[in-house]
């Protein structure tokens, strides 16, 4: 399967892929900024996906709630997302609506300031403090995707400090903040603009120029702080986390291969054969010979500079004492690297990766937003069309590296959560082991 | 207003014409019927194998029995054991997925069309020769009574769990969890699995649907040789009681102490899926909750920042499913945020939607129609909820004039007839120490405390 990839830039710096296909009178829109929270300052964590709220809230000829209303009037779909390195935001519109699509992504990369005001931060300020306790202090585990990157980077790393900020940083934030922001990153030179599915390629290019050429290329942007980072951890690192859940859970991280290199593949493979479906090995081991797992799947991050993080996330069956969980998972890693996988393991896992990905190649959503990520992280979209092959030069030799360089008691980060019990306060004191400062 | 400079507002180019994939039935000669829509965009094909076999026939006392019967099928067949299994599916580079609804159970996979062939008989022989092994039984029940007690500190599935049980009748199915509780789950052995088994899944209450990059005469013929062969006897339709619980509007307090938000559910017995005013009650509660700017979600969360976001749905279902508004809002402003809603729901109910709204909600649910069915997976499904609920062959052809036909006061005449206020329930997990007092003194009707488990408390 290889799908038609077009690419070109404007003058000031907007880099743009195109990919046609006329089978559903709909098409995607989606802009990548090449920003995300590792780009945040110090006391402003949150800011990043802050703001990305705030591009909701209209720009110079866009009024309040109306660029929600304009694109649902339309008959599309829209959101907007935000991750470690990048800011994403998309909408699917029928295709007769791509000129509106492009318009107000336009509008508000290039004249959003004059829209701003203090109540509208302050809104969104308030939303964003009820998301996160929506989705971190208020969910079992929830901060979780706090804990695991604060353990697993340096504090010095940009990936070290959370993603959906603190209330404290979040109170801060200022409107001065979000022009100083806007002028530094949402700049066409500092973005990808990807359309995927029924449109005509001279028709779509004449409506970028003339929404997108205006808009000025941006100026110097602060260099990030160092990323790189040792290959492993060079220690077993544990935190135990006391928590408002009913049974123990285990995320058990490693560094790894960063997303797009060679190694990758042969990561993201072991990864498959460890915590992929029922027939992977932990599922297997855990779940359903020993019984002493509800759950388990493995997963990686997908970061492209510094390390990836590969994690296992295993919950315990009731009456399964956390250390106890902690071991099974450990011998299942260690079985695998002393032993190896077999090709029929590989297979399996690739076969899997495949069909997931021609799977969610249908969404011409999901067809941009790919797009997005390799012309972002590696200026060639064209690299979509190469991941299928890439898993599938993957040899059980190449994961068997990769286990024995990486999945070693040299190299994992466990955050163990614990049923809190009411001497929570005086355990926390006594078995949360220290991190590298 | 435009800032000089920058180019006007498009205006939308014409519209290109769009049709729900074309699909064709058949039924075989065991009864078992075979619907195949032919859809050439990507190397994919989902099959799904649709049984009329939902929660909603489970055996009194024995509920979460269908759930768990549709699980098992993925762990072992009499030819080989659940870990074998999962490696059959898997060298084709899929997973089986089984799962149940209240109406209906059904087995799903999706895999490259050349792995198709060998992807059907595998689903047969799951469905056809189960071995649903002791073991087995007894290791997805102790997961589902995991799940159950991961529940107790998970605010979002408790509030929803608490809901269906305040909204409905004891006698009725809907008022426990499709899954089950920890007593019908526990009550469940081998022998009841088997016999929901026997009674539910035979070739007469099943259809085969088939989705994507395959022609209709090779689809039909694989389904053919698969299933042909199954045999069983005719299954009788399920009666369903959908009585509420209460009329009178009461509020429920389950406790979750030091909960930072408060998860609201508020709502009450809805409409079934076959209704006539289904086409009005769609553009109504889009217009009240069901779109980002929607009345409930612009007030909630835009106005007054109560909330990351707030909702309005019905639940379709054969019998009277839910009517449900549900959000999450800080602890302190409990209060605030249901009276907010109380407030919406009456304003829907008291007078004519604006020409504004009213065209926002058509034209959005007139426009994404292409959109929602972009996959294999997403068209096999709108042919299953058309096989479940009988909705006429030509249902997908004219949905969006349907929409397009309804009036602002046909919304109003839907609010009146299909929207309760005085018997809504108000479901609140949160913590009783700072959301009970400023609930009662709101006045909106009798309160009631609960623990985690759903136990009175004082």
């Amino acid at each position: 399967m290889q799908l038609p990839i077009d690419t070109f830039r404007l003058p000031n710096g907007l880099f743009v892929t195109l990919s046609e296909d006329h089978t559903a009178p709909l098409v995607a829109a989606n802009l990548w900024y090449h920003v995300g929270s590792a780009n945040e300052r110090e006391g402003r964590t949150g800011f990043a996906h802050l703001f990305e709220h705030m591009l909701f809230q209209g720009s110079a000829n866009v009024a309040a709630n109306e660029h929600f209303e304009l694109v649902q009037r339309a008959g599309g779909t829209l959101n907007g997302s935000t991750w470690l390195d990048r800011t994403n935001y998309f909408e699917t519109v029928p295709s007769n609506q791509l000129a509106l699509a492009l318009w107000l992504e336009a509008d508000r990369m290039g004249r959003l300031l004059p829209a701003m005001t203090q109540q509208k931060l302050d809104t969104q300020r308030d939303v964003v403090k009820n998301e996160r306790r929506w989705s971190v202090d208020n969910q079992p585990y929830g901060t979780w995707w706090e804990k695991l990157p604060a353990l697993a980077f340096p504090p010095s790393h940009p990936f070290h400090h959370s993603l959906i900020g603190s209330m404290e940083d979040l109170t801060a934030a200022s409107l001065e903040d979000v022009a100083q922001f806007f002028a530094t990153y949402y700049t066409p030179d500092n973005a990808v603009l990807s359309i995927a599915g029924d449109f005509d390629p001279a028709e779509a290019r004449r409506l970028v120029e003339e929404y997108f050429a205006a808009i000025s290329r941006g100026g110097d942007r602060p260099p990030l702080p160092p990323m790189h980072v040792p290959a492993t951890f060079g220690e077993w690192r544990r935190e135990v986390v006391h928590d408002t859940v009913m049974l123990p859970r285990l995320y058990l991280a490693f560094r790894s291969p960063v997303f797009g290199s060679d190694d990758y593949y042969a990561a993201s493979v072991a990864g498959a054969i460890l915590g992929m479906r029922r027939g992977s090995r932990l599922h297997r081991a855990l779940v359903r010979d020993r019984q002493v797992a509800a759950e388990a799947t493995a997963f990686t991050f997908d970061l492209p500079k510094g390390s990836d993080l590969l994690v296992v996330d295993v919950t315990a069956r009731p009456g399964i004492e956390p250390e106890q969980l902690e071991e099974e998972v450990a011998r299942e890693i260690d079985t695998l690297q002393a032993g190896g996988v077999t090709e029929a393991e590989i297979e399996r896992a690739i076969a899997l990766i495949e069909t997931d990905f021609i799977s969610s190649m249908q969404a011409a959503g999901e067809r941009a937003d790919k797009l997005s990520l390799f012309a972002t992280y590696f200026g060639d979209p064209r690299l979509l069309n190469e991941q299928v092959a890439r898993y599938h030069r993957v040899r059980a030799q190449d994961v068997n590296e990769f286990a024995q360089q990486r999945l070693g008691p040299d190299n994992r980060a466990s955050l163990l959560y614990v049923p809190r019990t009411d001497d929570a306060e005086a355990l926390d004191a006594a078995t949360l082991a220290t991190t590298d400062a | 207003m435009t800032v000089a400079g920058a180019p006007p507002r498009p205006a939308p180019g014409p519209t290109r014409a769009y049709r729900f994939p074309a699909f064709e039935r058949l039924t075989l000669s065991n009864g078992l019927s075979v619907v195949v829509a032919p859809v050439a965009k990507l190397p994919i094909v989902t099959v799904v194998a649709l049984v009329d076999g939902g929660a909603a026939g489970d055996p009194r006392e024995y509920e979460g029995v269908a759930q768990l019967t549709a699980r098992l099928l993925a762990e072992g067949t009499e030819r080989s054991d659940g870990a074998q299994l999962a490696e059959r599916f898997e060298r084709l580079g899929t997973a089986l997925d089984t799962g149940t609804d209240w109406d209906s159970s059904t087995a799903h996979v999706t895999v490259t069309p050349n792995r198709l062939p060998e992807a059907l008989a595998l689903i047969a022989e799951v469905l056809r020769t189960p071995s649903f092994a002791e073991r087995e039984v007894d290791r997805l029940k102790q997961e589902r009574l995991a799940e159950l007690l991961q529940q107790q500190t998970e605010p979002r599935g408790l509030a929803d769990d608490m809901f269906g049980r305040f909204v409905y009748a004891a006698e009725s199915r809907y008022a426990i969890p499709d899954g089950g509780l920890v007593s019908t789950v526990g009550a469940v052995t081998r022998d009841s699995v088997l016999g929901f088994f026997h009674s539910r899944y035979a070739p007469s209450s099943t259809t085969v649907i088939v989705v994507g990059d395959v022609t209709l005469a090779s689809a039909q013929a694989m389904v053919s040789d698969s299933f042909g062969g199954w045999a069983g006897p005719v299954v009788p339709r399920v009666a369903i009681s959908d009585q509420p619980a209460t009329l009178t509007r009461t509020v429920h307090v389950v406790g979750k102490a030091d909960a930072p938000q408060s998860e609201l559910r508020v709502g009450h017995v809805g409409v079934p899926r076959l209704h006539p005013d289904f086409f009005p009650i769609v553009v109504m509660n889009a217009i009240l909750g069901g779109l980002f700017s929607s009345r409930i979600n612009l007030n909630l969360r835009e106005e007054h920042a109560y909330t990351y976001g707030a909702f309005s749905s019905f639940d379709w279902r054969r019998g009277a499913g839910p009517f449900t508004v549900g959000t999450a809002v800080r602890s302190d402003i409990t209060d605030a945020a249901v009276k907010e809603i109380l407030l919406e729901i009456d304003r829907m109910r008291s007078t004519e939607v604006t020409d504004a709204e009213l065209s926002l909600a058509t034209s959005y649910l007139d426009g994404v129609f292409p959109i929602r069915f972009e996959s294999t997976t997403a068209i096999a499904n709108a042919l299953a909820s058309l096989v479940t609920y009988g909705l006429p062959e030509d249902y997908f052809d004219r949905y969006r004039a349907n929409i397009r036909s309804v009036t602002a006061a046909q919304v109003l005449q839907a609010a009146r007839a299909h929207l309760h206020a005085d018997q809504l329930q108000i479901v609140t997990v949160g913590d009783p120490a700072v959301v009970r007092a400023p609930l009662e003194a709101l006045s909106v009707g009798p309160i009631r405390t609960y623990d985690a488990e759903g136990n009175v408390s004082v």
